[in-house]
C-alpha cells in the first residue's frame, strides 16, 4: 500500500488534485460573479449590503479563504509539476508537429493551459491588493457603518488601461476553463460515452459565461462612469 | 503504372550517443499502391546500390497487428490515416510532388536506437510490473466455464486490442504513456481472471510507467486519435478510477 505523498505525487494522483481544486474554484467564481453582478446597478447600496453580508460570517469567512488560497497553492504545484515532467520527457522535439484531429481534444487552450494559469495567478495577486487590501472607504447603511467597496470598483474601472488588463485577463481565464472544465471530469475517472459530450460542450459554455461575465462587469462600469458621465 | 515522385526529409542518427538530422532525399518511383514501408524499402536499395547506408527502421508483421512499426509522419505518429498503423499506410494517401518529413517516436524513455528506431522496452517493464494473470499451470481450463456478460467482454476486447506500439507516448504532448497503460489495465480488471491482482496491478503499473520517465496525462487526447487501434481514453479514466479505488480502499 502506497503512502498518503507517493499517491499524492503520482501521475494519477496529481491530477486527481488538480480537478478537485479547480472545479472547486471554478464553484467559488460562479458564486463571485453571481454576487458581483450587483455592481450593474446605478444604485451603490445592494452591493455594498451583500459585501457586507459576507464579511458579517467573520471567522467562517476566514476559513474559506484559506481553504481557496491553499485549493489554489496546491492547484498550482501540481499545475507546475506536470509541465515540468513534461519538458523531462521529451527533451527532443518535433521538427513537424501535426493535430490527428477526429477524437482529439488538443486544442490553444489545452497545450496552453500553464501560461494561462500562470497569468491567472499575476492577475489574482493585483486583484486581491486593488479590492480585498485596497483602500478603504467607509458608508452608512440603514445605521450600520460599512466599507464602500462600490465606491472603490468605480473609482477603480475608470482607468481604462486597468478595464483592458481585465478584459485580456478574463478572456485567458475562458481559454483556461475551456479546456480545465472538462478535462477535471476526465481527471477524476468520470468518463462515460454518453454524458462526455455533454461534460465538453457544458465547459465550453461555462468557459464563455464566466469569461463574458466577468469581463462585462468592467466594461460595463467604465461605459457608466465615464462614457455616460462625460457625455451628460 | 503511374509513378510519384516524393521529397523525404528522414531523421538519420548513428547511434544512441551521436547527435542526429534530418536528410533529404527525392524518389522518383513511388506507386500510390505501395505501404508507407515498402516506399522505405525502395528508398533503402537506391542507397544500398549507391554504397549509403540505408535508413532503419522497425517493422514486422507488416499487417498491422504487431506494433512494432512507429515513425511520425508530417508530426504525427503512424501518418495521416485514422485508425492505421504505419505498415497499413499507403502512398495513395499523399500526393506527386508532396514532401514528407518523418521523424522517430520522441519520449526520454524510448531513447533512438538508429535512425527512425527507437527503444520501447520501457512498455515491457510497465507489463512486467503488473499486467499479467496468475493461473494454476497444468491442463487448459474448460472453456465458457466462467461466464462473461458481453458488453463487459467487449469492452476487455476493445482494451486489448492494444499492439503496444508506443504511438500514445510519441503523439502526447507531454510523452505520457497513460493510454497504453489504461488499456492494459482496463483489459485485466474487467475480466474475472484479472481479480486477483486487481489492485497490486493499478498500483504497480502506474508506479513503473511514472519511474520510466513518462510524462503526466493532460487530457489532450491525441492518443486516441493516433492509436491504430483506436483505444478510447475511456480506458484512463478507468486506470485512473483502478488507482485511486486502490489507494483508498
Ligand atoms: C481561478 C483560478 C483557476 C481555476 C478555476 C482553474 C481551473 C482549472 C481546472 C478545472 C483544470 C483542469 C484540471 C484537470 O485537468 O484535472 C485546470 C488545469 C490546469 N491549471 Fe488551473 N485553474 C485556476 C488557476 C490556475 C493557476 C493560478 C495556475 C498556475 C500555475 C493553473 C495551472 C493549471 C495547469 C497547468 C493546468 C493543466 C494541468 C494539466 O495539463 O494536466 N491554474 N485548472
Ligand atoms: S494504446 Fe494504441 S497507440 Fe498506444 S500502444 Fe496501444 S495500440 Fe499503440
Ligand atoms: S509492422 Fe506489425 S503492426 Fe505494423
Amino acid at each position: 500500500m502506497p503512502s498518503f505523498m507517493t499517491t499524492v505525487k503520482s501521475s494519477v494522483g496529481k491530477k486527481f488534485l488538480m480537478a478537485i481544486t479547480g472545479l472547486a474554484m471554478i464553484i467559488f467564481l460562479i458564486e463571485h460573479l453571481t454576487g458581483n453582478f450587483l455592481l450593474l446597478q446605478s444604485d451603490p447600496v445592494p452591493y455594498n449590503k451583500y459585501a457586507h453580508f459576507l464579511l458579517s460570517f467573520g471567522w467562517l469567512l476566514i476559513v474559506a479563504e484559506l481553504i481557496l488560497v491553499a485549493f489554489l497553492v496546491i492547484h498550482m504545484i501540481s499545475g507546475i509539476s506536470v509541465f515540468l515532467k513534461k519538458r523531462q520527457a521529451r527533451p527532443v522535439g518535433y521538427h513537424v508537429q501535426g493535430n490527428a484531429g477526429g477524437p482529439s481534444k488538443k486544442t490553444f487552450a489545452s497545450t496552453t493551459m500553464i501560461y494561462t494559469g500562470i497569468i491567472i495567478f499575476v492577475f489574482l495577486a493585483i486583484h486581491l491588493k486593488t479590492f480585498k487590501f485596497g483602500p478603504y472607504y467607509e458608508t452608512t447603511i440603514d445605521g450600520v457603518v460599512m466599507r464602500d467597496l462600490y465606491k472603490l470598483v468605480s473609482e477603480v474601472f475608470r482607468d481604462p488601461l486597468y478595464v483592458g488588463g481585465y478584459v485580456v485577463a478574463m478572456i485567458l481565464l475562458g481559454f483556461h476553463l475551456r479546456h480545465g472544465f472538462w478535462s477535471a471530469f476526465q481527471s477524476l475517472g468520470l468518463y462515460h460515452p454518453r454524458y462526455m459530450p455533454i461534460i465538453y460542450g457544458l465547459g465550453i459554455l461555462i468557459a464563455i459565461m464566466l469569461a463574458v461575465g466577468f469581463l462585462g462587469i468592467p466594461i460595463w462600469i467604465y461605459v457608466r462612469e465615464v462614457v455616460l458621465k462625460g457625455a451628460i | 503504372m503511374k509513378k510519384m515522385t516524393l521529397h523525404l526529409r528522414i531523421w538519420r542518427q548513428k547511434d544512441a550517443n551521436t547527435p542526429g538530422k534530418l536528410v533529404s532525399y527525392t524518389l522518383n518511383d513511388v506507386t500510390p499502391e505501395m505501404s508507407f514501408l515498402e516506399m522505405l524499402d525502395v528508398l533503402n536499395e537506391h542507397l544500398v546500390a549507391k554504397g549509403e547506408e540505408p535508413v532503419e527502421f522497425d517493422n514486422d508483421c507488416r499487417e498491422g497487428i504487431c506494433g512494432m512499426c512507429s515513425l511520425v509522419i508530417n508530426g504525427i505518429p503512424h501518418g495521416p490515416e485514422h485508425a492505421t498503423a504505419t505498415c497499413q499506410l499507403h502512398m495513395r494517401h499523399f500526393k506527386d510532388g508532396d514532401t514528407i518529413t518523418i521523424e522517430p517516436f520522441r519520449a526520454k524513455p524510448f531513447p533512438v536506437v538508429k535512425d527512425l528506431v527507437v527503444d520501447r522496452s520501457a512498455f515491457d517493464r510497465i507489463l512486467a510490473a503488473g499486467g499479467y494473470i496468475s493461473v494454476n499451470a497444468g491442463s487448459a481450463p474448460d472453456a465458457n466455464s466462467i461466464p462473461i456478460p458481453k458488453e463487459v467482454a467487449d469492452e476487455a476486447m476493445d482494451a486489448a486490442a492494444c499492439i503496444g506500439c508506443g504511438a500514445c507516448v510519441a503523439a502526447c504532448p507531454n510523452a505520457s504513456a497513460s493510454l497504453f497503460v489504461s488499456a492494459k489495465i482496463s483489459q485485466l480488471a474487467l475480466l474475472p481472471q484479472g481479480q486477483p491482482e486487481r489492485k497490486r496491478r493499478a498500483l504497480r503499473m502506474i508506479e513503473q510507467m511514472d519511474r520510466e520517465g513518462f510524462g503526466d496525462c493532460s487530457n489532450h487526447a491525441e492518443c486516441e486519435a493516433v492509436c491504430p487501434k483506436e483505444i478510447s481514453i475511456a480506458h484512463i479514466a478507468r486506470m485512473r478510477r483502478e488507482y485511486m479505488k486502490a489507494m483508498l480502499c
